[in-house]
């Protein structure tokens, strides 16, 4: 069966991020850029599919800039089989990008499609929901274990009490959490046959799919900053500062 | 203005949250209602009905939707939802599942996670793991938003008398069917809602050793947190995760033993009033965000504090 995998390009998670001074956003000039580490967990996955004989073909696909490429040779030479960059220098909502991927589905044909649970710049966690809904298939989020067998695949998602099992029909969606697998690193005979990998790219016009939003950001700001805390000796007087002092005890 | 609360429950009882979540569609403004959706759930209705505040509570009871599955979910909250002027889900893992199913079937955008309301269109939500606060404006005809429980004190649970209305519509999507769970059981309070939170990092080197955390935390009333290190390394389970990827505490107390404090486990307890810190490394970035510090060896500490608490 085919997957189909979609990466995005953010801010690397170790990346201490500052806010712009005039508050129109995150500065984000000449700041290390990474593939969503959620997204890795699902290149992976993907490729475990594979080596397992489950999935026949993994094509990885993003929405973004032009150097979102960057992202997509990564997802290529971690075992992608090819890649499609759908380009847009805009900042997208998931909106529009579930309508972006759901262009990509429809010419696709995809049997599952594997999506991060939410990326770290945004941390919206709508993609995978969104794109969902929007071709009709069931979803099985925050997936710690992916079970394909047969038309139907098995999905353990991790909840707030525990973790649940559900049962989908494929075509379905995934969107991976922290625990399903550990993605692992691409040798450098990889990333140079990565650069042979077919790579095609498209524009939102030529899938024919309208980008406008209905948010607007007013303003980005720091947010409000913790005061500086002091060191105690011991637990009596950690004990009596928090009994006295701060009062929540 | 109508806004649709979406109730959080567990077919048996109404999940806390939901009172934050009605506080943050009171902070919009206009009537609100209650749409408690699942099954063998006429109690969950009558308790959502004595909410404060709260006008009308519509009862969806029918299998489809006995472990709201978000294929089912979606369909019925997005049909109800087009009379309304905004729809609110608590930000918990079902709220996260079902809301942006309903916000892609209503064609609009959706906001996640707000931490505070500053008009009916206008809302503050974090991004980049709680290291920017964003302020949007939503033209969207009908907003749908989930709400951080921990940016909104919960409304009262009593003193309402809303009427409780039955909804027939039995949405059942069949692509999808529940297959079971595993839920962790515990006597101490919610993570989410607890007013102590003690969280064990990687330095607590094993699973066994969290035991020193239960004993503390049963004798103050805590609940019991971890980071992704400890949880990863199999010490707990993962939902006593705390951070950007798992749930996010403010707590009055926020007692982190054995935790570096990287960027992602600050994510979900920066907002705490009172941090402490317990850990050897005198140069971990938790002692940066701590109110109280306290340098040493937990294995020594963590007793000594238990006796003395």
């Amino acid at each position: 069966m085919k997957v189909l995998v979609a990466v995005k390009r953010v801010v690397d998670y170790n990346v201490k991020v500052r806010v712009k001074a005039d508050n129109t956003g995150v500065d984000l000039a000449n700041v290390k850029m990474s593939m969503n580490p959620f997204c890795e967990i699902a290149v992976e996955e993907a490729v475990r599919l594979k080596e397992k004989g489950v999935a026949t073909e993994i094509v990885a696909v993003s929405v973004g800039p032009t150097a979102a490429q960057e992202q997509l040779r990564t997802a290529l030479a971690l075992g992608c089989d090819r890649a499609i960059l759908v380009e847009s220098s805009e900042e997208l909502n998931s909106l529009a990008i579930a309508k972006l991927l759901k262009a990509v589905v429809d010419k696709e044909q995809p049997q599952l499609v594997i999506l991060g649970k939410q990326a770290i710049d945004s941390d919206n966690n709508q993609t995978g929901q969104m794109l969902a809904a929007l071709s009709g298939y069931a979803q099985g989020t925050f997936a710690s274990e992916v079970a394909v067998d047969g038309e139907r695949v098995k999905v353990t998602r991790e909840i707030d009490g525990g973790l649940q099992t559900v049962d989908l029909k494929l075509p379905a969606i995934v969107t991976t959490d922290l625990r399903l697998n550990e993605p692992r690193y691409a040798s450098l005979p990889n990333i140079m046959k990565a650069k042979k990998k077919p790579l095609e790219t498209v524009k939102p016009d030529d899938l024919g799919v309208s980008t406008s939003s209905t948010i607007k950001t007013l303003k980005v700001e720091s947010p409000a900053a913790r005061k500086g805390g002091i060191k105690v000796k011991s637990v009596d007087e950690l004990v009596d500062k928090l009994k006295n002092e701060a009062k929540v005890i | 203005m109508t806004t649709l609360v979406i109730a959080e429950h567990n077919n048996a009882e109404l999940i806390a949250s939901t009172l934050n979540t009605v506080a943050a569609a009171k902070a919009i403004g206009g009537d609100i209602d209650v749409l408690v959706a699942g099954e063998g759930c006429q109690a969950v209705a009558d308790a959502a009905a004595k909410i404060e505040g709260v006008s009308k509570v519509l009862l969806a009871d029918n299998a489809a939707y006995a472990h709201q599955l978000p294929e089912n979910m979606g369909l019925l909250i997005a049909e109800l939802g087009k009379n309304y002027s905004h729809i609110l889900a608590s930000a918990s893992t079902n709220g996260k599942n079902y809301m942006p199913r309903v916000a892609a079937l209503l064609d609009v955008d959706q906001i996640s996670e707000i931490s505070a309301v500053e008009g009916a269109d206008t809302f503050v939500r974090p991004i980049y793991a709680g290291n920017a606060m964003a302020t949007v404006q939503s033209s969207a005809s009908i907003k749908v938003i989930t709400v951080r429980s921990t940016g909104f004190d919960p409304v009262a649970a009593e003193g309402g008398s809303a009427s409780v209305e039955n909804v027939s519509s039995a949405q059942d999507a069949g692509v999808s069917s529940f297959v079971g769970e595993e839920l962790a059981k515990s006597d101490r309070p919610e993570l989410a809602g607890a007013k102590i939170v003690i969280s064990g990092g990687r330095g607590m080197q094993n699973g066994e050793n969290f035991e020193m955390l239960y004993k503390l935390a049963d004798k103050i009333g805590a609940a019991v947190g971890a980071s992704r290190a400890a949880v990863d390394a199999g010490f707990v389970p993962n939902d006593m995760q705390v951070g950007q990827t798992g749930k996010i505490v403010a707590p009055n107390l926020y007692v982190a033993v054995g935790i570096s404090g990287a960027i992602q486990h600050l994510a979900g307890m920066k907002d705490s009033k009172v941090i402490v810190a317990i850990n050897k490394d005198e140069e971990a970035p938790i002692f940066q965000v701590a109110d109280y510090g306290l340098v040493g060896d937990l294995f020594e500490l963590i007793p000594e504090l238990e006796s003395k608490i």
